[in-house]
């Protein structure tokens, strides 16, 4: 058969640049994100990332409640690591009025938060592989993080949306059997983190996927205010946790892992290498954690006892009035960052002096990773977007808040 | 430690900063808005300043109770000296606008959108200068004080309803 099927003018193909519209609801984008894509064949010209459709207010909202009533929003912010926000939250209204958590608050707070901080490296690798068809490894790293979950359901009470973290205080200590159940946790996870290695570590078809593709250098990283595993991809070294030591990271023995070239590969790596990281400075908590209180003994701050509340009447207008009229913080300003999952974490909060935010600002790290996403496609494959998005780890309660 | 970077501010640029202060550590300069991208470039090329790490940008609305009403809040931070600093620029309400960072730094593209959108505040310069939560069409800035939280706008029209 000779015949020729469709005609072209000059006998070939017609090559114009082909516009197209990925999201916002797309089958491989974890998030509810559109991007226009503009395509020369297979390659991606030029990209435009349009953000906001999960926007529910998050500040607008804090500004009508109390400073403790802010908590649940915390959570819903990056959803897949709440306690680190939780954390965050915290610590920049405890700055705010002066005061620092006791010792062994801080302990069972970084324990918390790192543990988050495995759960959301865990869901991110895990995701990345699934969408290049690594289904068994995301079942893995899922398992992992539902291990994670239901050790953490034991401490706070809730799998996902822990408001866990009180200001000057937890909202409980540690169940008496925490430490034998996170060893047994701790065990799993770190065998199926290390079959998770062996899924994905020398599987061909995920490095041709992931190897070269979505770079960015650190100086380009640095310039779009990337923060995070995706900044420590490309070979700087800036982690919160290292550089500015809050909470008691001092005292702990850890690294910053670092990647070279700042492509997927490398992201994937850094994450797989800050799991460990996570479990060793765990570790040394329960090692260092001594018995006292978790509470701090400020009665402007913390709740008192029941016993008090019903057998006083000090202690029932201390309860009305930290309830009703919330705690009154004083005037002021502050910055307080943390690493979270995704990056620096901060809340920039104005105070007028009295029970309500003045302003509860958030910095979100997703927003500045997503505003430079386009680099990170344009000039590759169609297909490389969505190892890239993966790699990135948009959290869409986090970037739209 | 880092009160050097304030020291180094007031030497080279005493005419364009209305205040300073150290308030719970965080160093802050409250600047004129004339000469801001230099001032931020200095910053930025600076070696022992060497801010290369924008961090955040937002604004915060003092409505009825501060003249001017809006203060625009920077933070920088410097990944080589390990410091910190916070700008702020003040503008009316009739005025609100400042010039764009864009040329110093690309990375508060979005954070300047975002302040436009939810603040009303205009960043002169900006190669983009469009909503990006809300979307195009929204009436209002949903941020700013007198904007009630109540306030509904829906996108869709309801059936019967003129558009």
């Amino acid at each position: 058969m000779s015949e020729i099927l469709i005609e072209t003018e000059g006998g070939e193909l017609d090559a114009a640049p082909m516009n197209l519209q990925m999201g916002p609801s797309h089958p491989a984008m974890h998030g509810t994100i559109k991007m226009r894509v503009k395509l020369d064949g297979e390659i991606v010209q030029r990209a435009e990332v349009e953000v906001g459709y999960l926007h529910r207010g998050f500040e607008k909202s804090c500004e009508s409640v109390t400073w403790t009533q802010v908590m649940p929003y915390t959570d819903r912010l990056n959803y897949v690591s709440p306690l680190c926000n939780n954390v965050g939250y915290c610590m920049a209204v405890e700055k705010l009025i002066g005061v620092r958590a006791t010792e062994r608050c801080e302990y069972i707070r970084t324990i918390m938060a790192e543990s988050s901080r495995v759960g959301d490296h865990l869901t991110c690798v895990g995701a990345s592989a699934m969408e290049l068809g690594g289904f068994t490894a995301f079942l893995y790293a899922i398992e992992a993080r539902e291990e994670l979950w239901r050790l953490t359901e034991t401490v706070t009470g809730a799998r996902l949306t822990h408001s866990y973290c009180r200001i000057g205080g937890l909202k409980d200590d540690l169940p008496p059997d925490f430490i034998p159940n996170y060893r047994t946790v701790e065990k799993k996870v770190r065998s199926l983190v290390a079959d998770m290695h062996a899924l994905l570590d020398r599987n061909r078809i995920f490095l041709d996927r992931m190897k070269d593709t979505g770079s960015i250098t650190a100086e380009r990283a640095l310039q779009w205010g990337f923060t995070g595993p995706v900044l420590r991809s490309t070979g700087s070294d800036y982690d919160v946790r290292k550089a500015s030591p809050y909470m008691l990271y001092d005292r702990f023995d850890f690294e910053v892992p670092v990647g070279q070239k700042g492509d997927n590969y490398d992201r994937y790596l850094v994450r797989m290498e800050e799991i460990e990281q996570s479990l060793r400075i765990i570790d040394q908590c329960l090692k260092q954690m001594r018995p006292g209180p978790i509470n701090l003994d400020d009665g402007r701050l913390v709740l008192p006892t029941k016993d008090e509340v019903y057998g006083s009447i000090e202690g029932t207008i201390a309860h009305f009035k930290l309830i009703m009229d919330g705690i009154q913080v004083p005037p002021g300003e502050v910055y307080s960052y943390t690493e979270a999952g995704n990056g620096e974490l901060g809340f920039y909060l104005v105070s007028i002096g009295e029970g309500q935010p003045y302003k509860c600002r958030v910095r979100p790290p997703c927003w500045s990773l997503m505003q430079a996403v386009h680099e990170m496609i344009e000039g590759y494959q169609i297909a490389d977007i969505v190892p890239t998005f993966g790699s990135v780890n948009m959290i869409g309660g986090e970037c739209d808040r | 430690m880092s009160k050097y970077v304030l020291e180094r501010l007031q030497a080279r640029f005493a005419d364009q900063i209305e205040e300073t202060h150290s308030k719970l550590g965080d160093d802050t300069a409250v600047l004129k808005r004339d000469r801001l991208v230099e001032l931020l470039t200095f910053l930025r090329d600076d070696p022992d300043l060497a801010f290369n790490l924008p961090i955040d940008l937002t604004v915060v609305d003092w409505y009825q109770k501060r003249e001017p009403r809006f203060e625009v809040v920077y933070h920088l931070y410097s990944t080589s000296k390990k410091h910190r600093v916070r700008l702020k620029v003040r503008v009316d309400e009739d005025d609100a606008v400042v010039p764009s960072s864009w040329p110093v730094w690309p990375g508060f593209d979005w954070y300047e959108r975002e302040a436009w959108d939810l603040y009303g505040v205009r960043f002169e310069g900006h190669p983009n200068p469009t909503r990006i939560m809300m979307w195009e069409g929204f009436q209002g800035h949903p941020l700013r004080k007198d904007f009630p939280i109540n306030r509904r706008q829906p996108l869709t029209t309801l059936l019967g309803e003129q558009k």
